[in-house]
């Protein structure tokens, strides 16, 4: 072979790796262009897949969801449901990030403390509109959460924060069940002399600041304290505040606590209750299911949220709910709202909140308790007696709010401030972030 | 004339090849640094649709804010307790596992013990120590137990010890790459070098310090310069056990950027503290790439 045939076929082979090369690029951007495919979930046969995101399907028993879904899909033989599930937290960080780049899912699991922060980026859409435009009567819905006057979250299921207590503890340390402060401190103060648990535990690790509305709040709520004005700005230094958390300082100053408190999470919590190291604990309804499972043995129940000596006024229960709403960005927001009809719609909801054991987003629909657990019988006794109390949600970064009042509340427990000082504090940046 | 031709040809066909690497890069690496830097300079982004250039203005918010000083402090502490202890672990157990004088079916024994706590993902890890720092849990019944505490502590939950608990944390975590790291390398030695030394009279102190020490010297300065860039990175580990608290004693800047991103939603503050903490792995990443060019 001459060398000029040699160059040409050195050049034509040298075209063909080029042109191989470059199909190998044009495959990897293909590649990395596929998922934008579907983005608008319009599928080939006329029906529409749209995504369900929540945290709501591991916490329910297994296919309890699903099944309502399926029936959803029945009924409404044009649309797909995927359901997109995962825990709390894990959920929380993916739609934080979708609110971010703009990729929600069409319909969504929303806490209440999440709302002000994504509606107020736009990410969320504005329910009452939604609702308006496709003529849906909004009085059978028991709360809907608002952001300058407009909804922009529905309760779904609710979930109320009683007292728990165990019997066997408090039988063992010869204590009444409290129903004053004073009385919380004296038998928490037993029980920690007579047995080898604690009287109480909080959970307030800064991981999930999330301890302060539940387990230091609701000390004031329950005594028709608030922690806002009346016109819902920040009143973190108020008087009942300041008297509730000194109540939690005398408790930590006198041993009665749990130990490790400052870095527990919540299910640290629940699991040092369901344990037996702990007599009392504020935790959610939510949380029956789990402790019947891990310890059948437990004998416990719940008890009122214990009031400031002298209270005789109506009590707020805390409550946390799985709200529902949609993308502003939905290509589907019919399919989308039909979705979040059916499942507000009194049957679709009464199963749902049974399964959880909580209560109905649906005011029409009235729990079925005949085959309840007696634990959670007397809970709704205790929420029917009260009136929800949740005043973080809606509130703006109000995870950060609980963070900031956290992060106080440790330097009142552990290094003795002044409580004066460490409220002034909170109020200053709650106004700033307000 | 051809051969100009040819090396053009040449360098078209290299950088085809190159290019699906090349995107990847651009699209994986470099966009996103560009991004997050971007970011950095405009106020109130993903949050704002109109965001405004503000300069270097995050920047020195940043380097005013005490908390920053604190998880710099933590982060310090934290990254250089641990890259130590790594170090001296790592080459303590690698040297048993390298010994003569241990049967081979004993070191396997314990290779597979010291090796364990690699083989567990980080969220296992955090688990596992919460449990066992737990102030019920199974360290302080042991130090209690053998009179060491009169009383169990609240490792993870007390400030004063907090930081201490998460380092042993990582500690503990982080050992075994150090350790077969450092037995490769010990096993590349040769065992003439020990003998000569030996028959010139060098006692095992000698001999560690004047034959495993400089051979192994390659091998440590490398992995010592990786763990300072991995170390420096540790946020789940952090997250997962104390969630930067109690109070801000185990703040980190990767624990101190999230909340700035993802509980305040200050994305572009916490693009600023990303990109000094981009820095200081830059450095430390410089420093490693002329370590290996020196090498090779």
């Amino acid at each position: 072979m001459n060398s000029a045939v040699r160059s040409r076929t050195t050049l034509r082979s040298r075209s063909v790796q080029t042109a191989v090369a470059a199909v190998a690029v044009g495959a990897l951007a293909a590649g990395c262009s596929s998922a934008g495919g579907e983005v608008d979930g319009g599928d080939d046969d006329g029906q529409v897949t749209i995504e369900f995101m929540q945290w709501w399907e591991p916490e329910l028993p297994d296919g309890a969801l699903a099944g309502l879904i399926e029936q959803f899909e029945e009924e409404n033989p044009d649309i797909n449901v995927e359901l997109l599930s995962g825990p709390f937290a894990s959920i929380k960080d993916q739609v934080i990030a979708g609110s971010a780049s703009g990729t929600m899912p069409d319909v969504l699991g929303l806490a209440g403390s999440w709302v002000h922060d994504f509606a107020t980026q736009g990410s969320i859409a504005n329910l009452t509109d939604v609702m308006t435009e496709y003529g849906y009567d909004d009085s059978q819905l028991g709360a809907q959460v608002r952001v300058d006057g407009s909804a922009y979250s529905i309760p779904v299921v609710n979930f109320a924060y009683p007292m728990f207590i165990n019997n066997e503890l408090m039988e063992e340390a010869g204590a009444e069940v409290p129903t004053t402060r004073s009385e919380f401190v004296q038998v928490a103060q037993q029980v920690t002399d007579a047995t080898d648990a604690s009287g109480f535990v909080a959970a307030l690790g800064l991981e999930q600041p999330n301890g302060i509305q539940i387990d230091i709040m609701p000390w004031n709520w329950a005594s028709g304290g608030t922690m806002l004005t009346d016109d819902g700005g920040p009143a973190a230094d108020n008087e009942d505040v300041h008297e509730t958390v000194a109540f939690i300082k005398e408790l930590w100053d006198a041993g009665v606590m749990a130990p490790g408190g400052l870095t527990m999470a919540e299910q640290d919590k629940v699991e040092e209750f369901t344990n037996g190291r702990v007599a009392m604990m504020v935790s959610s309804l939510a949380h029956i299911n789990l402790i019947r499972e891990n310890s059948p043995e437990l004998d416990f129940s719940v008890v009122p949220m214990p009031v400031v000596d002298g209270y005789t006024g109506e009590s707020g229960v805390r409550y946390a709910e799985w709200g529902i709403g949609m993308s502003a960005n939905t290509e589907h927001p019919e399919e989308s709202w039909k979705l979040i009809e059916f499942i507000m719609s009194e049957d679709a909801n009464g199963e749902l909140s049974g399964f959880a054991n909580g209560f109905p987003g649906n005011a029409n629909v009235t729990p079925d308790l005949t085959d309840a657990d007696p634990v959670f019988q007397d809970a709704f006794e205790i929420w029917q007696a009260g009136y929800p109390a949740s005043e973080f949600t809606g509130l703006p970064l109000a995870d950060e709010l609980m963070r900031i009042f956290d992060q106080e509340l440790q330097h009142v427990l552990a290094e003795d401030k002044p409580i004066d000082e460490a409220m002034s504090a909170v109020q200053q940046e709650w106004s700033g972030t307000f | 004339m051809t051969s100009l031709r040819h090396s053009r040809g040449n360098a078209a066909t290299a950088y085809a090849y190159l290019s699906p690497t090349l995107v990847l890069l651009a699209v994986l690496m470099a966009l996103p640094i560009g991004m997050v830097i971007w970011y950095s300079l405009q106020n109130n982004v993903i949050t704002n649709a109109n965001p405004q250039l503000v300069g270097l203005q995050h920047y020195i918010d940043i380097l005013a804010d005490s908390q920053f000083h604190a998880a710099l402090r933590n982060t310090t502490v934290f990254v250089l307790a641990s890259v130590g202890a790594h170090l001296v672990l790592g080459l303590a157990f690698a040297t048993l596992l390298n010994t003569p004088l241990l049967p081979n079916r004993i070191k396997t024994v314990f290779r597979t013990i010291f090796v364990l706590p690699w083989l567990l993902t980080v969220a296992i890890v955090a688990i596992l120590w919460r449990l066992i720092l737990n102030p019920s849990g199974v360290f302080n019944y042991v130090l209690t137990t053998v009179g060491v505490l009169d009383a169990p502590k609240e490792w993870l939950g007390d400030p004063a010890l907090a930081l201490f608990a998460v380092t042993l944390m990582n500690i503990w975590y982080g050992y075994p790459f150090f350790m077969v790291s450092l037995l490769a390398g010990l096993q590349g030695i040769s065992a003439d070098l020990y003998e000569a030394a030996s028959v010139d009279g060098a006692g095992p102190i000698r001999r560690f310090a004047s034959i495993t020490v400089p051979q192994l010297r390659p091998i440590i300065i490398s992995m010592t310069l990786l763990d300072l860039i991995w170390t420096s990175h540790q946020f789940a580990l952090i997250w997962m056990s104390t969630g930067g608290g109690p109070l801000d004693r185990t703040e980190l800047l990767s624990t101190y950027t999230y909340k700035l991103a993802f509980s305040q939603y200050m994305f572009s503050t916490a693009s600023a503290s990303a990109v000094f903490f981009l820095l200081i792995s830059a450095l430390l990443a410089y420093a490693y790439v002329r370590h290996q060019k020196a090498r090779d």
